[in-house]
C-alpha cells in the first residue's frame, strides 16, 4: 500500500519531562519518528514539554512547541496549527493517554483531525484492563487471573478467592507506579489504597502472582495490510516480579527452545493482528520454567523504553518504521537502511549477545529502598554487544559508572554463610554480586536457582566468571588464559588486580601476543547480507571487519553514557549537536555511547558508531584502531571529561579547553590564583582530605559551610554542614564513593543565585543569556527553577556578571563551552564553581534564545573566532518573554527517598514555561511539571523556626487565593499571630485527627514542608508527612522560595485564563546569524 | 582437542573439536536460525552439508525432544561456542553427548561470523573439518573440489511404507527426506498419513487411491533425482491434489519443464519473508534451501509463480495452472522457525475437499 497522501500535517506528542519509566527512549524514538515523516514531505508540528530533548530542535520539526502536555494546550495548538492527524504512538504513556482524551472528548472528530499510527479502539482495547483480558479471552490467550477492582474490600474478597500472592497493577500509571506484591491482607491493603489513589481511573488489576516464572517480552510491528513481524525477543534475567526496566535484559532469549520462543512469537503476531495494532508494540509474557504454561502480561500498543532496547540491540529501527507505516506503507515497501538491500519486512537475526542492566539511583537515594519490584525505579541503562554472554555482562557492568567493575566490585565477603543466603533473598540491584560471592563459597548453583528462580543458566554464567577470577588469581598468567580472561572481557586492570601484575603489564603482554579487541558489525541479518552501516562491537579473539577510513579528519566524540540523576538527556543533546556541527565542518565523526535509549545511538547520528564502555581501555581500542585526529570531551558530561587525561596519554589531540585549564577550574589552589589575578571574589573555603581538616576549615570560615567532593556532577555528596558532627558524617559518606580527588570546604552563603552558560574562542565570549534561580543558594542548580532572561537582577550586575565569565573564560584559557555558577548578595557578585564543558542548561538556553551554542562552540574549537560567526562578543540582547525551567521529580517511584531539596541534585528531568508574562510562564511551568492546581484549594504548612517570618507573606497569598491553610501546631500559632487564619492539626505522633489523616483523605492541594536544614535533625516526623504526600500525589514544596513562585503562578492565572503557546521554531537568534 | 575448518579457498579456520573427532569433508553452509539447532541438526535436508550456525551461543538449553528426524543428518557441525551446562525442563542431555552419540563432528571456537561473511561472498563451498594437525592443504584443497553431495535422497529416505492413522483424508506423502512436523501437521488435522519410501513408484502411490499427495523436502542437487522426477510427472498426470515443499517443489518444476539453479548461498533460517502474490501478504518462513527454480524457464500454461522473495526475489512457490497443485520453496512445517505459514496446511486439506 503506498503512502496515503491525504497525510499532510501531522502533530507529533512527545512525553514530557524526563521521570522514571519515561525517559530518554521517547527523545530517541520521537526525533526518529520526526525526521521519518519529513523524509516523506510531511509536515510535523510538535509539543513536548521537556526542552532538553532533541526532538524539540527546529531541525527536527516544522512546529516546536515545548508547552505543557495538558488537553487544553494540544487543543490550543490544534486549533492554531490545524493538523490534519495525531501520532500518539511514540511520546510513551504521555503521548498516549493524551491522544487517547483528545478522541474520547470528541475534540478531533470536531475538528477532522484523525490518529495515525494505531486507532483509538485498538489503544483502548490495549490499555483498559478488562476490554485487554476480553480480548486475550476471545483469543484464547492465558492472562493470570485477574480481576478489575475499583475499592479495597473488592480486591481482598477477590484475593480470597485466588490465594495469595497477587500483584497489583494500578491502570494508566507510569513505570508500574503504585504497582506491587501483596503477600498478606495488610500488604494488600496498604499497597491497593495507594495504587487507587495514583491511578487516573481508580482502577487496579488484582492478578495472581506469578513471581518467579520466566519474564520474556516480544518486540513485534504490523503493517495496515496485516504483515507482522518479530524485531526481537528478550528475556530478564530477573525472573517476574521485577519490573522490566529495573531487571537485566538479554537478547536474544538464551533460555527458550525453538518450541517455546515460536509459541510466545505466534502468540505475539496473533495478539497484535486481533488488536489491530499498525506500528511497534510490545508484549510482555510470563512462562512456567518447568511447563509450556504462559501468561500475557502486558500489551504496550506504542514505541516504548524496550523498543529503544530492541532498536539498539538489532539495529531495526522501529521508531522509524512505525512512522512509515502511519503514512500507509507496509513493510515490504520500506527499505531496510542498515543492509541497503532487504525490506523492513524480515526479522533481525542477532550473531551476537545482548545485554542490558539498569542505572539505578541508590547511590543520590541512600536512603530509598534497594528493593527492586514490580514499580520501577532505574532511570537509565546501558547496554553491552559482545558474542558471549560473559563478556556482555562484563561490559555492562563496567559502563554503568558506579565505580564497578567486575563481579568483585560490591564486597560480600564480610557476610557470614548464613547471612550471605539471607542475602540472597533479597532482590535489589546487587543480586548478580551476591550470586557471584555464593559461587566463591562454592554454594550450590540449585540452591542459588531455588532462592532466586534466576535460570541456571545465568548463574553458571556468574560461576564460569567466578572460575576465571580464580584462574587468574592462582595461576600463572599465561597468553592463553589472558586470551580467555579477554575473551570474557575482564579489564586489563581487573586481570592485573588478580593476578598481582599492574595494569601496564597486563597491556604490554596482550601487544606482545596480540590479544587485542576488534570490532564486529550490527547488521541485523547475522552477515547474511552485506551491510552498510557502520554500527560496530568489540570482542576479543576474532576478526575485525570495521572498515578503515582515511578521506576526511575524523573527530572521536565521546558520549555521556548511562542516563541517571545529575548527568541527564542534556549532554545527550550535546553530544548529538557536537557531532552534527562536526559533520557540517567537513569531518569524519565517530560517537562512542554505551546507552541504547539515547539518540546519539542511533545508527545514523554520527558517520561511525561504537556500542561500548565509555572506559580508558575500552575507548583506547577504538583509538588504536581508529587513529582519531581530535575528540571532543567537552559535551559528554563527567563520563567524557574523566577520560581526557587517558586520551592524551594515547596521543589524542583534545579540541578546545586544554585539560590543564580543565584542572585548574577544579583545583582549589589553581583556581584561587585565578581569582586573584582576575579579582573575582568567592566564599572562602579550603581543600582538605581529611574529616580533621574540614573541621578546621569549617571553624575558621565560620559554619554553615559546603562540603563537596570535586570531580563529580549533579552536586554529587555535596551537603551544607552546620557543626563538627555533621562534617564527619558527610565526609564518611563521601569517602564510601571511591575517590581520588579532593574535598572542597566553602562558606556557605545564602543570595541569589544565577548561571551562565558561555562559548569563549579564547578571547571573545559569547554569552546567550543570564539564567537566575527561583531558590536562592543551598539547593542544587538542577533542583531549582531557573529563569531566563533573570528577572530581578539588574543590569549592572548583569554586565558585571557578563564581564566576570568573560575574565574567567579568559584566564582558563577557554576554547569552547563554559558554564559558571554565581552567588549575588548584597551588590557583590561570588563565583560558586566553574565548569568549562557544556552544562545541563545548554539545551535549554540555546533553545529560548535560539543561539545554537553547540553548533558554536565547536566552530570556536576547530578555531574560529566568534566575530566570524556573526555575533557581536559579549551578553546578547534579552528576549522579549520569559523562560523557565522546571525540575521535575520521580520521588513516588522510590519509596523512603529523602525528597526535601538540598545541594546534591535529585531532579530527574525538567520541562519548560514560555510566555511574555512572568508569572504566566510560571505557571505553565507548574503545569508542565505536573502541578494543575488549584483542586480542593486546602493545603498544610510545616516551616522551620527560622523561616517561620518569612512564611507569613506566603500563607497570606495562598490564603487570598481562597486556600484553607492546615499547619501544625507551632506554625499554625506563628500565622495566627500573624493574621494568617491557619488551622491547628496534631502531629502524626498525636491522636487522630492528625496531619496524616489529613494527608489521607485525599483534599490537599500542596504541602509546603520546609524542614531544618542539615541532616542531624531526624525529624522524622517531617519525612514521613513528605513521603506520604508524595506517595498520595500531593505536590510538596521544601523552600520557601518555590511556594512563593507557586503562589504568584496561582494568582495571576486563575480561573478561565487562556494561556499563550509559542512556536519555538520561530525564535530567531538575537543578533547573530545563525548559518555563519 | 583442536579442530581445524580448512575450505576449498584454503582459509583455516583453527578451533577445538566437538563431537566425533574423525575427519569429514562436506559441503560448508551457514543458518541465521538464533533457536532450533536441534532441529537443524535433525532436518534430513542437511545430508551432505555441515552446518555453520551464525548465532553464537549453541545448545543452550540442550537436546529436547524435538528431533526432526531419527537422526542427525549433517556431515558437520561448526559453532562460536558450546553452552557449558544445558538449562531447560525438557532437557534430555547435552548438545556435546548427542554429537558424540550420533558420530558427527564438529568445530567449536572459531569466528562463524567471518565463515559466514566469506561464504556469503564466495558463495558456499567445500571444507574439511579435521584434528590432524599436520593437514597438507596441497594435498586436502583438491580433494575438496572434488567432493559433490552425491545421491542424498536415497541415504535419508524411509526404508519402509510407514502409516500414521487418522479418521480424515488419506495423504500419501513421499518421503525425499521429509522432517516429522510435515506427517505430523497432517496428522493433527486428522488425515491418515503414508509415507513412503523416495523411490516408491508412481504407480503403487496412485494405486493406493489417496486424497492427496505431499511430496516432502529433502536434501542435495534436485537434478539429481531422475527417477524421481520421472515418477512425480505421473503424479502431476494424475488428478489428485498435490502439496509439495523445498525440495518437492523443485521436482515438480522439473517434472514438468522447468529449471532449477545453485544459489549462490542459498537461505537457511527462520526470517525469511515470502510475499503470497495472490493476496499481497507477506510471511516470515522457515528456510533450508541451496537451489531454487529459475522463473524465466517457467511455461506459463503450466504454472505461474504464487510467492516471491521479498529480499533478493527469488522464486518461492508456483501454482499449477489447471490443477490442483501448488509448492512452495520454504517450509510451512517451521521446526525449527516460524510457524506463520502453516495456514498452508489447511488450504491443502481444501483442495482435497476436506474442510478444517
Amino acid at each position: 500500500m503506498p503512502r496515503d497522501n491525504s497525510i499532510k500535517k501531522v502533530l507529533v506528542i512527545g512525553s514530557g519531562p524526563i521521570v522514571i519509566g519515561q525517559a530518554a527512549e521517547f527523545d530517541y524514538a520521537g526525533t526518529q519518528a520526526c525526521r521519518s515523516l519529513r523524509e516523506e514531505g510531511v509536515e510535523v508540528c510538535l509539543v513536548n514539554s521537556n526542552p532538553a530533548t532533541i526532538m524539540t530542535d527546529k531541525q527536527i520539526a516544522d512546529q516546536v512547541y515545548i508547552e505543557s502536555l495538558t488537553i487544553e494546550t494540544l487543543q490550543q495548538i490544534i486549533l492554531k496549527e490545524k493538523p490534519d492527524s495525531i501520532l500518539p504512538t511514540i511520546g510513551g504513556q504521555a503521548g498516549l493517554n493524551l491522544g487517547m482524551e483528545l478522541a474520547d472528548s470528541g475534540f478531533l472528530a470536531e475538528h477532522n483531525v484523525r490518529l495515525i499510527g494505531t486507532s483509538r479502539d485498538t489503544i483502548f482495547r490495549a490499555e483498559d484492563r478488562q476490554a485487554f483480558k476480553d480480548t486475550m479471552e476471545k483469543l484464547g490467550e492465558p492472562v493470570a487471573a485477574s480481576h478489575v477492582v475499583h475499592n479495597v474490600e473488592d480486591g481482598v474478597q477477590f484475593t480470597n478467592t485466588i490465594g495469595y500472592p497477587v500483584v497489583l497493577r494500578p491502570a494508566y500509571t507510569l513505570g508500574g507506579s503504585g504497582g506491587g506484591i501483596a503477600h498478606d491482607e495488610s500488604e494488600l491493603r496498604e499497597i491497593l489504597e495507594n495504587g487507587l489513589r495514583l491511578s487516573r481511573v481508580h482502577e487496579v488489576l488484582v492478578e495472581r502472582s506469578i513471581a518467579g516464572w520466566k519474564e520474556v517480552e516480544y518486540e513485534v510491528m504490523r503493517d495496515a495490510a496485516g504483515n507482522c513481524i518479530t524485531v526481537c525477543n528478550m528475556e530478564n534475567i530477573d525472573p517476574v516480579g521485577v519490573h522490566t526496566g529495573d531487571s537485566i535484559v538479554v537478547a536474544p532469549s538464551q533460555t527458550l527452545g525453538d518450541k517455546e520462543y515460536q509459541m510466545l512469537r505466534t502468540s505475539a503476531l496473533n495478539i497484535i493482528t486481533e488488536l489491530g495494532i499498525t506500528g511497534g508494540c510490545n508484549v510482555q509474557y510470563a512462562l512456567n520454567p518447568d511447563s509450556f504454561e504462559y501468561c500475557v502480561i502486558e500489551v504496550n500498543p506504542r514505541v516504548s523504553r524496550s523498543s529503544a532496547l530492541a532498536s539498539k540491540a538489532t539495529g531495526y529501527p522501529i521508531a522509524k518504521v512505525s512512522a512509515k507505516i502511519a503514512l500507509g506503507y507496509t513493510l515490504d515497501e520500506i527499505k531496510n537502511v542498515i543492509t541497503g538491500k532487504t525490506y523492513a519486512c524480515f526479522e533481525p537475526m542477532l550473531d551476537y549477545c545482548v545485554v542490558k542492566i539498569p542505572r539505578l539511583p541508590f547511590d543520590k537515594f541512600i536512603t530509598a529502598k534497594r528493593t527492586l519490584t514490580t514499580q520501577m525505579k532505574a532511570t537509565g541503562e546501558v547496554m553491552s554487544i559482545a558474542n558471549n554472554f560473559e563478556g556482555g555482562l562484563m561490559k555492562a557492568i563496567r559502563s554503568l559508572e558506579q565505580h564497578v567493575d567486575s563481579l568483585k566490585s560490591y564486597d560480600f565477603t564480610m557476610l557470614s554463610m548464613d547471612e550471605l543466603e539471607d542475602q540472597l533473598k533479597v532482590v535489589d540491584d546487587r543480586r548478580i554480586w551476591v550470586i557471584a560471592e555464593a559461587l566463591r563459597r562454592h554454594i550450590p548453583k540449585e540452591h542459588i536457582h531455588d532462592i532466586t528462580k534466576i535460570d541456571l543458566w545465568f548463574i553458571d554464567k556468574i560461576d564460569i566468571l567466578v572460575g576465571m577470577e580464580y584462574r587468574l588469581s592462582s595461576e600463572p598468567m599465561t597468553a592463553e588464559l589472558l586470551a580467555e580472561a579477554k575473551r570474557m572481557e575482564f579489564p586489563d586492570h581487573v586481570i592485573a588486580e588478580l593476578s598481582g601484575k599492574t595494569e601496564d603489564e597486563i597491556h604490554k603482554m596482550r601487544m606482545e601476543n596480540g590479544i587485542i579487541a576488534g570490532f564486529k558489525m550490527v547488521d541485523t541479518c547475522a552477515a547474511e547480507f552485506e551491510a552498510t552501516t557502520p554500527y560496530y562491537y568489540s570482542v576479543f579473539g576474532s576478526e575485525n571487519e570495521a572498515i578503515e577510513t582515511k578521506d576526511k579528519k575524523k573527530i572521536l566524540v565521546l558520549g555521556s553514557g548511562p542516563i541517571r540523576i545529575g548527568q541527564g538527556i542534556e549532554f545527550d543533546f550535546c553530544s548529538v549537536h557536537a557531532t552534527w556541527a562536526f559533520s557540517k565542518r567537513g569531518y569524519e565523526t565517530i560517537i562512542v555511547n554505551n546507552n541504547p535509549e539515547t539518540v546519539s545511538t542511533d545508527f545514523d547520528i554520527a558517520d561511525k558508531l561504537y556500542f561500548e564502555p565509555l572506559t580508558a581501555e575500552d575507548v583506547r581500542n577504538i583509538v588504536d584502531f581508529e587513529k582519531p585526529d581530535a575528540a571532543v570531551v567537552q559535551f559528554g558530561g563527567q563520563t567524557a571529561i574523566k577520560l581526557t587525561q587517558d586520551l592524551m596519554e594515547m596521543g589524542v589531540p583534545i579540541l578546545g579547553t586544554k585539560a590543564e585549564d580543565v584542572d585548574a577550574a577544579e583545583d582549589r589552589e589553581l583556581f584561587d590564583e585565578i581569582l586573584q589575578k582576575t579579582g573575582i571574589p568567592r566564599a572562602s573555603g579550603g581543600t582538605v582530605y581529611t574529616a580533621e581538616e574540614a573541621k578546621a576549615v569549617a571553624n575558621r570560615i565560620g559554619y554553615p559551610v559546603l562540603v563537596r567532593p570535586s570531580y563529580v556532577l549533579g552536586g554529587q555528596g555535596m551537603q551544607i554542614a552546620f557543626n563538627d558532627q555533621e562534617i564527619e558524617q558527610f565526609i564518611d559518606i563521601i569517602n564510601r564513593i571511591a575517590q581520588d580527588h579532593p574535598i572542597l570546604v566553602d562558606k556557605y552563603l545564602q543570595g541569589k543565585e544565577v548561571e551562565v552558560d558561555a562559548v569563549c574562542d579564547g578571547e571573545n565570549i559569547l554569552i546567550p543569556g543570564i539564567m537566575e534561580h527561583i531558590e536562592r543558594t543551598g539547593i542544587h542548580s538542577g533542583d531549582s527553577i531557573s529563569v531566563y532572561p533573570a528577572p530581578t537582577i539588574s543590569d549592572e550586575i548583569k554586565a558585571k556578571i557578563a564581564k566576570d565569565t568573560e575574565l574567567l573564560a579568559q584566564a582558563l584559557h577557554v576554547k569552547g563551552m563554559i558554564n559558571i555558577q554565581f552567588i549575588v548578595m548584597d551588590g557583590e557578585v561570588y563565583v560558586i564553581e566553574v565548569n568549562p564543558r557544556s552544562s545541563r542548561t545548554v539545551p535549554y538556553i540555546s533553545k529560548v534564545t535560539g543561539i545554537p551554542i553547540v553548533d558554536l562552540a565547536v566552530q570556536v574549537m576547530l578555531g574560529k573566532k566568534i566575530p566570524e560567526l556573526g555575533y557581536a562578543p559579549g551578553l546578547q540582547p534579552e528576549a522579549d518573554y520569559y523562560a523557565i525551567k522546571m525540575p521535575v521529580f520521580s520521588f513516588e517511584k522510590l519509596r523512603g527517598a529523602e525528597i526535601a531539596m538540598g545541594p546534591e541534585m535529585k531532579s530527574t528531568g525538567e520541562c519548560l514555561g514560555i510566555s511574555p508574562d512572568f508569572n504566566e510562564a510560571l505557571y505553565k511551568a507548574f503545569q508542565g511539571a505536573g502541578v494543575r492546581l488549584p483542586k480542593y484549594k486546602q493545603m498544610i504548612m510545616t516551616i522551620k523556626d527560622s523561616d517561620k517570618a518569612e512564611s507569613v507573606d506566603v500563607a497570606k497569598r495562598f490564603a487570598n487565593l481562597g486556600y484553607t491553610i492546615y499547619a501544625t501546631r507551632s506554625t499554625a500559632r506563628y500565622l495566627n499571630d500573624h493574621g494568617v487564619e491557619a488551622r491547628w492539626v496534631n502531629k502524626i505522633s498525636q491522636e487522630s485527627p492528625n496531619v496524616m489523616d489529613l494527608i489521607l483523605g485525599h483534599k490537599i492541594d500542596v504541602v509546603v514542608d520546609i524542614p531544618t536544614q542539615g541532616h542531624g535533625d531526624k525529624s522524622r516526623d517531617g519525612f514521613q508527612i513528605r513521603r506520604n504526600a508524595i506517595e498520595t500525589g500531593v505536590y510538596c514544596i521544601t523552600a520557601l522560595d518555590t511556594a512563593n513562585a507557586l503562589a504568584h503562578a496561582l494568582e495571576t492565572v486563575n480561573g478561565d485564563h487562556e494561556l499563550s503557546i509559542i512556536d519555538i521554531a520561530k525564535i530567531q537568534s538575537r543578533g547573530g546569524n545563525v548559518e555563519a | 582437542m583442536k579442530a581445524f575448518l580448512i575450505l576449498e579457498d584454503g582459509t583455516v579456520f583453527t578451533g577445538k573439536s566437538i563431537g566425533s573427532t574423525r575427519e569429514v569433508i562436506s559441503e560448508i553452509v551457514f543458518n541465521t536460525s538464533m533457536t532450533g539447532y536441534l532441529e537443524v541438526l535433525t532436518d534430513p535436508s542437511y545430508a551432505g552439508q555441515a552446518v555453520t550456525m551464525t548465532y553464537p551461543l549453541i545448545g543452550n538449553y540442550g537436546i529436547t525432544p524435538d528431533m526432526e528426524s531419527e537422526r542427525s543428518w549433517v556431515d558437520g557441525y561448526i559453532v562460536r561456542e558450546l553452552s557449558r551446562i544445558p538449562s531447560n525442563f525438557r532437557c534430555q542431555g547435552t548438545i556435546q553427548d548427542f554429537l558424540v552419540k550420533q558420530d558427527i563432528p564438529g568445530i567449536a571456537g572459531i569466528d562463524t561470523r567471518a565463515l559466514t561473511k566469506i561464504l556469503r561472498e564466495k558463495g558456499t563451498m567445500n571444507g574439511m573439518i579435521t584434528t590432524n594437525q599436520n593437514y597438507d592443504l596441497e594435498e586436502i584443497i583438491p580433494r575438496l573440489k572434488a567432493y559433490t553431495v552425491g545421491d542424498v535422497v536415497t541415504k535419508v529416505t524411509c526404508t519402509e511404507k510407514k502409516v500414521l492413522p487418522g479418521k480424515g483424508k488419506k495423504v500419501a506423502l513421499l518421503d525425499l527426506g521429509a522432517k516429522n512436523n510435515i506427517a505430523k501437521s497432517l496428522n493433527e488435522r486428522g488425515c491418515e498419513v503414508t509415507i513412503y519410501p523416495a523411490h516408491t513408484s508412481a504407480e503403487e502411490i496412485l494405486a493406493s487411491n489417496p486424497d492427496g499427495i505431499m511430496l516432502s523436502n529433502g536434501p542435495g542437487d534436485p537434478k539429481t533425482n531422475v527417477d524421481i522426477i520421472l515418477n512425480i510427472k505421473k503424479l502431476y498426470a494424475s488428478d489428485i491434489p498435490i502439496f509439495a515443499i523445498c525440495l518437492g517443489h523443485q521436482l515438480m518444476a522439473l517434472a514438468t519443464g522447468a529449471d532449477t539453479y545453485k544459489m549462490k548461498y542459498g537461505h537457511r533460517g527462520g526470517n525469511h519473508p515470502v510475499k503470497d502474490l495472490e493476496t499481497g501478504r507477506v510471511y516470515i518462513s522457515s528456510q533450508n534451501h541451496g537451489y531454487a527454480v529459475d522463473t524465466e524457464t517457467l511455461d506459463p500454461k503450466v504454472c505461474v509463480p504464487a510467492f516471491t522473495n521479498v529480499n533478493d526475489g527469488t522464486n518461492e512457490g508456483l501454482k499449477y495452472v489447471g490443477k490442483n497443485i501448488f509448492t512452495v520453496q520454504f517450509h510451512p512445517e517451521a521446526c525449527p522457525g516460524p510457524q506463520d505459514s502453516g495456514y498452508l496446511f489447511d488450504r491443502f486439506l481444501k483442495m482435497m475437499g476436506g474442510e478444517q
